[in-house]
């Protein structure tokens, strides 16, 4: 699968050109498959398998990842930034980074500890007190490489280790493109349009031009969820676990999940015998809930590949995990074409 | 009216699951109107046809509720809210299933209401084991609160008045309108107003309506030590200025006030500081609808026992019906297009 070589591609929200392009490479020589961008960038496929449909169906997954954005350049060379999409500023510090369209290698630095006051140690950094280093001397340095508004993304290499996982950085949501890529590539008979959104970190944009575009009837969004089966948690407080399938979505703060799509999802994966599970959480949001409300509104649910430590530079997710929910997909496109 | 009222309250619907209060207003509203119809997310759409414009008044089938998160080994289940459910008015509650299933709400061990939060909260279905529970609950399930309807002489205390008093209002409005209007009304049952106006931005872009119109329910100011508003129970029903979602159409406004008052309809008018209501989603449709809101005065909004006035309720209906009859003009949307 392609999880590796989309994982490594910087695509901050506003900034998914570099994702965009690969994915384009990805689908060029199949013959089944039509694309076309749209204004805002997101990436329009239609595949055309021998089955005609009764019903358009959209599956969506975003391109864009949660990073950083640069403000202002400091007369040191330093670059201040700001998140782009929702990041807890204190798994920042002392991360490697990527700057603007040409990479330019960075850390994030912040003051050493003997400098620190007190009061200062007790509590977390706050994004304003952190800053981008790329090496520069001072200001005009730094500006020949970076402007204000260039992004910075998390400089992590994806890793497989462990027993069957990968660690990276963006598997949300370059997971879900992974799975529409795998879908869309191989040999099979299914009708479908797949959008790869832009921008869907900062409030779902990508979906909801790319829905109205599309007018599906009924859509599923391909996301990557927070896992938190780790020592520290409470497992009714762990919205999925690695290693037990797709995560189905019920509800969250933007979607009320269709009972129906909700129900043929369980019998896709009850009758192939593909594991899933419950996401036992209403937090958060997807490209589901902007592709509900388009136009005359549309039936819509989420299906999500388990992740830990989810926005910050490295998560972690189980290979198998990703294969179940292509699986998953896959049957379930099968029993409703 | 009062048996409308009290069918419509005990019905189960949380939001995202309507089904049960659709099916029991289009058998109530289907003889009374043209035809009906439900669209992708559940809204149900009665019909009246006629001239242009067309007027749609809008009421809200969803009722906040909980879903379920989490089964534990000893069968208690974790929940947390649909729509705006403050914790501490749930604890000792009764919620029910749409199957019929019954459980309380009960918390851990607190040191005082501060502490009380959703993960401290669980829902006891008197199931022994988690197996036992899994037979009769699924993860993912809704349950909403379980309170009988009474009548209280001038008053209705009830759960879910918020807002099947406002589809009752609309109800009642269809079965008492004349064979032949001066315009087409719809009447729109929508689908999850309480988690964000969901059903009437998608119904409002399909009915395409000129006019648009929240049926729904507001807090009062009259009650011992409340915020400051100057709605209160008995004095009629209210015409929305504004709330945190809309600033009801000028035009609009003067328009119900100029029906309420040529009918003698007693009327109050409403600023509602936070709250939205459906208006807020229709005045955004296309190109812009003009919209407002009749509103029945309710105390106790989103607390397990919700009470209105019998003749608010009335007269509300009576707003709705009139605000049907009379011809609406055909706005200048500014480049004379209309």
């Amino acid at each position: 699968m392609f999880l590796e070589k989309l994982s490594n591609l910087p695509g901050v929200s506003g900034d998914e050109g570099a994702v965009r392009e690969a994915i384009i490479e990805i689908l060029q020589g199949h013959p089944q498959l039509e694309w076309r961008t749209d204004t805002t960038g997101n990436l329009l496929v239609r595949k055309n398998g021998s089955s005609s449909p009764s019903r358009r169906v959209m599956l969506a997954a975003h391109m864009d990842e949660v990073g950083l954005i640069i403000v202002s350049i400091e007369k040191s060379g330093h670059l201040k930034f700001k998140s782009v999409g929702g990041i807890d500023s204190r798994v920042l510090v002392s991360k490697r980074v990527r700057v603007g369209r040409e990479g330019i290698p960075g850390v994030i630095g912040v003051k050493a500890i003997h400098l620190q006051k007190p009061d200062e140690r007790k509590k977390p950094f706050k994004e304003d007190q952190l800053y981008i280093d790329i090496g520069a001397k001072n200001k005009e340095e730094a500006e020949k490489h970076v402007s204000i508004g260039s992004y910075a993304a998390f400089d992590t290499e994806c890793l497989s280790f462990g027993e069957g996982c990968f660690r990276g950085k963006a598997f949300d949501d370059r997971a879900g493109c992974a799975v529409l890529l795998e879908l869309l590539r191989e040999k099979n008979s299914l009708s479908f349009d797949a959008a790869f959104t832009v921008q869907e970190e900062v409030g779902l944009r990508g979906a909801r031009v790319a829905s109205y575009t599309l007018r599906p009837q009924l859509a599923l969004a391909v996301e990557a969820t927070a896992a938190a089966d780790t020592p520290d948690t409470k497992k009714e407080q762990s919205a999925a676990v690695l290693g037990k399938g797709p995560a189905l979505s019920f509800m969250d703060r933007t979607l009320i999940v269709d009972r129906g799509i909700l129900q043929s999802l369980i019998e896709a994966g009850e009758r192939t015998q593909v594991p899933f599970q419950f996401r036992r959480a209403t937090a958060g949001g997807t490209d589901a809930g902007a592709i509900a409300l388009s136009r005359e509104g549309v039936k819509a649910g989420v299906v999500a590949v388990p992740c830990r430590y989810i926005h910050s530079p490295c998560s972690v997710l189980k290979e198998s995990d990703l294969q179940d929910t292509v699986s998953l997909v896959r049957a379930w496109l099968e029993a409703i074409a | 009216m009062e048996a409308l009222i009290k069918e419509l309250v005990e019905t189960y619907g949380p939001s995202g699951e309507e089904t049960a209060v659709r099916e029991l207003i289009d058998e109530k509203v289907r003889g009374s109107v043209d035809r009906t119809f439900t669209d992708n997310l559940g809204n149900l759409f009665a019909l009246r046809e006629g001239p242009a414009p067309r007027l749609m008044f809008s009421a809200h089938m969803d009722e906040i509720g909980v879903i379920v998160t989490h089964i534990d080994g000893n069968g208690f289940l974790r929940i947390t809210p649909i729509g705006g459910v403050a914790p501490h008015l749930l604890v000792g509650q009764r919620l029910r299933f749409k199957d019929g299933v019954i459980g309380t709400v009960y918390h851990e061990k607190i040191k005082g209401l501060k502490e009380l939060s959703w993960p401290k909260l669980y829902l006891d279905i008197g199931a022994a084991s988690r197996e036992a529970a899994k037979e009769r609950v699924r993860i993912g399930d809704m349950a909403c609160l379980h309170q009988p309807f009474v009548n209280l002489g001038e008053r209705y205390l009830a759960k879910a008045m918020d807002d099947r008093i406002g589809c009752a209002v609309l109800v009642e409005a269809a079965r008492r309108l004349p064979p032949s209007l001066p315009q087409g009304v719809c009447f729109l049952f929508s689908v999850q107003e309480e988690v964000g106006l969901r059903g009437a931005t998608t119904a409002a872009y399909r009915l395409e309506p000129d006019y648009g119109f929240a049926v729904d329910v507001t807090s009062v100011g009259d009650t011992p030590e409340a915020p400051l508003m100057a709605v209160s129970l008995g004095k009629g029903p209210a015409i929305k200025v504004k709330d945190s979602s809309v600033l009801c159409h000028p035009r609009v406004r003067e328009l119900m006030i100029e029906t309420a008052e040529r009918e003698k309809i007693p009327y109050q008018l409403e600023v509602l500081e936070r709250g939205g209501t459906d208006a807020g989603a229709i005045h955004l449709s296309r190109e812009g609808i003009p919209s407002g809101a009749v509103s029945i005065p309710c105390r106790y909004v989103h607390a397990p026992s919700e009470m209105v006035d019998v003749s608010d309720v009335r007269h509300a209906v009576n707003l709705v019906m009139k605000l049907s009859t009379r011809a609406w003009p055909l706005l200048d949307s500014g480049n004379g297009s209309r």
